[in-house]
């Protein structure tokens, strides 16, 4: 197949106005699945959390999970939607096998929660409000392996194996309006959008919220218009992009593409693409008409969900503050610059350098010690940096900073055994003896003794030559193996070498 | 000895309880009339002996060792094929569940195995339930005990014929649109189709969700409400299961046995059910049962349901649209059949259409292909949508009608068991069979049928049928249980009583004995 050709970007936005729309996919994090007993987690083997209802065997029949109802409600209550005071599911049918009842249950024309809104932030300060049309629940399918063949599709594969196991986890898909006017921000609207779902979801305990993992998944649409024209074009569906960074690339890469290809006088084919991590492209997928029938009904194994005016209310109560309202407050209340405040959120510690901050360190410390020697040692041991350590110690080992009983060196060594295990920041540096000695005693000794062995050096600074102490002050830190404050020796050698005289 | 095959499960469960006979001995005159005379009638597809036996000697130890076991302990029972058992296997009467062994128990079954019963084995069914006759099983259809040319009924033939026939004397069914009233009705036994939501239907295989309904199948009314007892309550596993407190059926049935249970009773005559179309013998029987009623004194209105005339209509649209659905899951992935393309490439569609190609017969895919064009898009609202609205306008004509009367009544069928092969050629003229039953399932009331008498014409048992507001069932079952009783003085022995007996040996044995 012929390369599908770009066009540079710039001129693609010339000649077109980008038209946009995604679908996110929310995994729940519920104990059990959407419509049955079984446990939703993964790791052990393939269709062990099953049952006849998920296995879509004969006789299986749905229940529906209230935990799913009410994450379902908060999320929709989070983006802003209405809640429907009778709400259904419906049967979309199609065969494909890893659906097992060849059918999803999936909510149609009576979704949970509907016209929401959500507004954004870009780098650059430009708001945008991205319209929530609905936000549905429904079970998700098994998972396909296919063996055999070149590319891990089922095209060409000898034979497919299925598991289950996730079959029947509960989703909730979140639909945008039509996303028009964001022009060039167009990808990184589409970055912003997914993240700040991301982080709704996990502020409200919702969902794990990782990306990596297909907590979160993305649909996204785009279509073309040309300059001037009030038609819309025909859209492309980009499936399961799966990074804040990939959703961006792709957008990007969709409207180079299409411009490419309409400018060229060809046309888009209404289809789902799939989209490649490693060369940054998308590629057919299957032709997706309008026309395509699902069939939706009502589901008649399942009563309509009505939620109780008073019980929405009551999860409204529970709702965190909004992610962007937060983020905003605390950054005022830090004090911390632009730069170093998005270094908290990206690395994901907004909550752990927050809890440190309500256990008594200051905000800069905790941002440093977080983004810095925590951030450093998560990643050598390849976890998340909030894993490490907890809130409470890192702010007990800065306050030992701050009251001079430790170094930032000596610190850094008892953080290492905190994350040992060996006991608080206090109990470590009493373990390994790390405490910074604070007895002018034996730092006088140590001076008294670094000086007569360097007897130039004693002239050079009774010469007034100050600089010179650095050298003495050296072999002093040395001689106390770094358990010591060093602007205190120095201000000791000075004195020592004065009284020498 | 009393002929134990004779006897009903109340009268067998006395016996078992005062230990005038075993559940072994019990079991095994049944399994003995089953091996005698089932190879005509096949009204089982499975008879699982050994297992039933070895399920019986259990009882009777539990019941040796002093324990108190319910009303129908120890008493054998047939069970629908459409119900999932994880010791038989479960077919639905489809050749693409053939062999198929569910790694579970429908609720009622396990509902049964607590209450000690003794599942004999499975009953014969049109595919799915598709069907009035069981013509449409894929295994051969069941024969009628009175007229062995003759249909059984259906889709619940099997479990009509076993209990008729004495095989069993009791049975479970299964009624999306009168799968037990019809089978009943035209067999002389009794069927009970409860308010939906009042039985579970996890484990059973569905045919149209919102329509299904499992319920009894018996040779009296008094049986029938032992069963539903057994059977009958919420099931958290099926979220269409109503969480509503239910008084004892069988206390209701006994209380139908008192004098005078009948005065006073308000009965509507349903104008639409009666009639055009009916066979001579029905209507006579039905308006002596009528007669015989205000005599009793009942009050006697005609009530008329205008809306009905659209309710076969109605329930072939919205019967296969859930159909196509429901039967979507048997695609040879998980369970049953597979069958691979004979030529051309082996992938997962192919195989998928393969497979429900050579399993599903013509009926069943008759309508799935009715169901799947009636959900389509553009006909969604003109099939399905329009469908469900005739469904409304029958509850109202239900509700209003039940505002005058404390029941209905009319025929369960517009005639008598036709012959084999009568309508099978025609579509329309089986769906037509199902006018009269098919109204208490799209409102989803209960429904009984019970015996009112033979057809003059062809000496073939004719069943009146009875319903009750939602939830009313135990008013089903006082009303029924005192209806029987009333016919039955007026013909001096049951109508079961006059049946054909069906095996020469049996009967010579018994002769030798009186010899």
């Amino acid at each position: 197949m012929k390369k599908a050709e770009l066009m540079d970007f710039d001129k693609a936005l010339e000649l077109y106005e980008p038209v946009l729309g995604f679908e996110v996919h929310v995994e729940l994090n519920t104990k059990t699945k959407m419509f049955c007993g079984c446990a939703n987690e993964f790791g052990q083997g393939a269709n062990t959390n099953t049952c006849p209802t998920c296995l879509g065997l004969p006789g299986g029949l749905p229940q529906v999970n209230r935990k799913a109802i009410e994450s379902s409600i908060r999320l929709g209550l989070a983006l802003g939607c209405d809640i429907a005071e009778t709400s259904r599911f419906a049967r979309k049918n199609y065969f494909y096998p890893d659906t097992a009842k060849n059918f999803q249950t999936s909510q149609y024309d009576e979704p949970i929660a509907f016209n929401g809104s959500l507004t954004i932030e870009l780098e650059s300060g430009r708001q945008v409000t991205v319209e929530i049309e609905r936000a549905h629940m429904e079970d998700d399918a098994g998972k396909l392996t296919h063996k055999g063949g070149a590319t891990g599709r089922i095209q060409g594969a000898d034979y497919s194996l299925v598991d289950y196991n996730r079959g029947g986890v509960p989703l909730v898909e979140i639909v945008t309006q039509m996303i028009e006017g964001g022009e060039a921000d167009s990808p990184e609207i589409g970055k912003t959008y997914v993240a700040a779902i991301r982080e709704i979801v996990k502020a409200l305990g919702v969902s794990n919220a990782r990306m990596e993992e297909g907590n979160v998944r993305c649909d996204a649409n785009v279509s073309l218009r040309p300059r001037g024209s009030n038609i819309l074009g025909t859209r492309t569906e980009t499936k399961n992009v799966n990074s804040l960074r990939s959703v961006e690339r792709a957008v990007r890469y969709e409207i180079q593409r299409q411009a490419a290809l309409l400018s060229a006088g060809g046309t888009i084919t209404q289809e789902t693409r799939h989209w490649h991590e490693d060369t940054g492209r998308t590629s057919a997928g299957r032709p997706k008409s309008d026309a395509d029938d699902y069939r939706y009904f009502p589901e008649p194994d399942l009563v309509p969900v009505a939620p109780s005016r008073e019980w929405v209310e009551e999860l409204r109560a529970t709702l965190p503050e909004p992610p962007a309202a937060r983020r905003k407050r605390l950054q005022a209340a830090w004090g911390l610059a632009n730069l170093e405040f998005q270094d908290v959120v990206n690395s994901d510690l907004l909550d752990a350098v927050e809890a440190t901050v309500a256990a008594g360190a200051t905000p800069q410390a905790a941002r440093k010690w977080w983004t810095g020697e925590v951030a450093r040692l998560a990643n050598v041991a390849g976890v998340a940096a909030d894993s490490l350590v907890r809130p409470h110690q890192l702010a007990a080992l800065i306050e030992l900073v701050e009251a001079g009983t430790l170094t930032d060196r000596l610190a850094r060594q008892v953080l290492e055994g905190v994350i040992a295990g060996e006991g608080t920041p206090l109990e470590v540096v009493e373990s390994r003896g790390l405490a910074v000695v604070s007895d002018d005693g034996p730092l006088i000794a140590a001076i008294d003794e670094a000086l007569a062995s360097q007897p130039d050096v004693l002239a050079k600074i009774r010469d007034g030559k100050v600089q010179a102490a650095g050298a003495v002050i050296g072999a002093v830190m040395k001689a106390m193996r770094g358990q010591a404050d060093a602007a205190r020796v120095r201000e000791l050698v000075l004195e020592r070498a004065g009284t020498a005289e | 000895m009393t002929d134990l095959i004779k006897l009903s499960a109340a009268d067998l469960g006395g016996l078992l309880a005062d230990g005038s006979v075993s559940s072994v001995e019990v079991t095994r005159a049944h399994l003995d009339h089953i091996a005698a005379v089932d190879t005509d009638l096949h009204a089982f597809l499975h008879v699982a002996a050994d297992a039933a036996l070895a399920t019986a000697d259990r009882v009777d130890a539990r019941r040796a060792a002093g324990e108190r076991l319910g009303l129908l302990a120890g008493v054998p029972i047939a069970i629908k094929d459409v119900l999932a058992t994880r010791d038989m296997p479960s077919t639905a009467g489809s050749k693409i569940l053939e062999g198929w062994i569910p790694p579970y128990d429908a609720t009622v079954v396990k509902r049964l195995r607590d209450a000690h019963l003794i599942p004999l084995g499975k009953t014969n069914m049109d595919e799915f339930a598709m069907g009035s006759s069981t013509e449409h099983s894929a295994y051969g259809p069941t024969r009628n005990p009175w007229d062995q040319e003759r249909i059984p009924g259906g889709s619940g033939g099997g479990s009509a014929a076993a209990v008729a026939a004495f095989e069993a004397p009791i049975a479970l069914g299964s009624d999306t649109g009168g799968s037990i009233r019809q089978p009943a009705a035209v067999t002389g036994s009794v069927g009970v189709k409860p308010t939906y939501g009042g039985v579970s239907r996890y484990g059973a295989i569905a045919l149209a969700s919102s329509l299904d309904q499992v319920g009894p199948v018996s040779r009296t009314v008094y049986d029938a409400a032992l069963l539903h007892d057994v059977i009958g309550g919420h099931d958290p596993l099926d979220s269409t299961s109503l969480t509503d407190p239910w008084p004892s059926m069988a206390a209701a049935a006994r209380a139908g046995l008192a004098d005078g249970a009948l005065k006073g009773i308000r009965i509507g005559v349903v104008k639409e059910l009666h009639g055009d179309g009916f066979q001579a013998g029905v209507k006579q029987r039905f308006t002596e049962t009528l007669a015989l009623l205000a005599a009793a004194g009942a009050e006697i209105t005609e009530v008329s349901a205008p809306n009905f005339e659209y309710s076969v209509a109605a329930y072939y649209l919205i019967l296969p649209a859930e159909a196509s659905s429901n039967l979507a899951r048997f695609d040879s992935v998980r369970f049953g059949l597979r069958e691979n393309p004979t030529d051309g490439p082996v992938t997962i569609e192919r195989v998928m259409a393969a497979t429900r190609d050579a399993g599903f017969g013509p009926e069943v895919k008759r309508r799935i292909i009715l169901g799947t064009y009636a959900l389509s898009t553009g006909y969604y609202d003109a099939y399905y949508g329009s469908a469900q609205k005739v469904r409304t306008l029958i509850q109202r004509d239900f509700d209003a009608a039940f505002e005058k009367v404390d029941l209905l009544v009319s025929p369960s069928a517009p005639t008598t068991a036709f012959k084999f092969g009568e309508k099978l050629a025609d579509p329309m003229a089986m769906y037509l069979n199902d006018i009269t039953t098919i109204p208490a399932n799209l409102a989803g009331i209960p429904g009984m049928s019970l015996p009112m008498g033979l057809a003059p014409e062809d000496g073939l048992p004719v069943g009146l049928q009875v319903m009750a507001p939602a939830k009313q069932d135990a008013r089903l079952y006082t009303f029924g249980a005192a209806v029987e009783q009333l016919l039955e003085t007026h013909w001096g022995h049951t109508l079961l009583s006059r049946a054909p007996a069906l095996a020469p040996l049996e009967m010579f044995a018994s002769e030798e004995g009186v010899l």
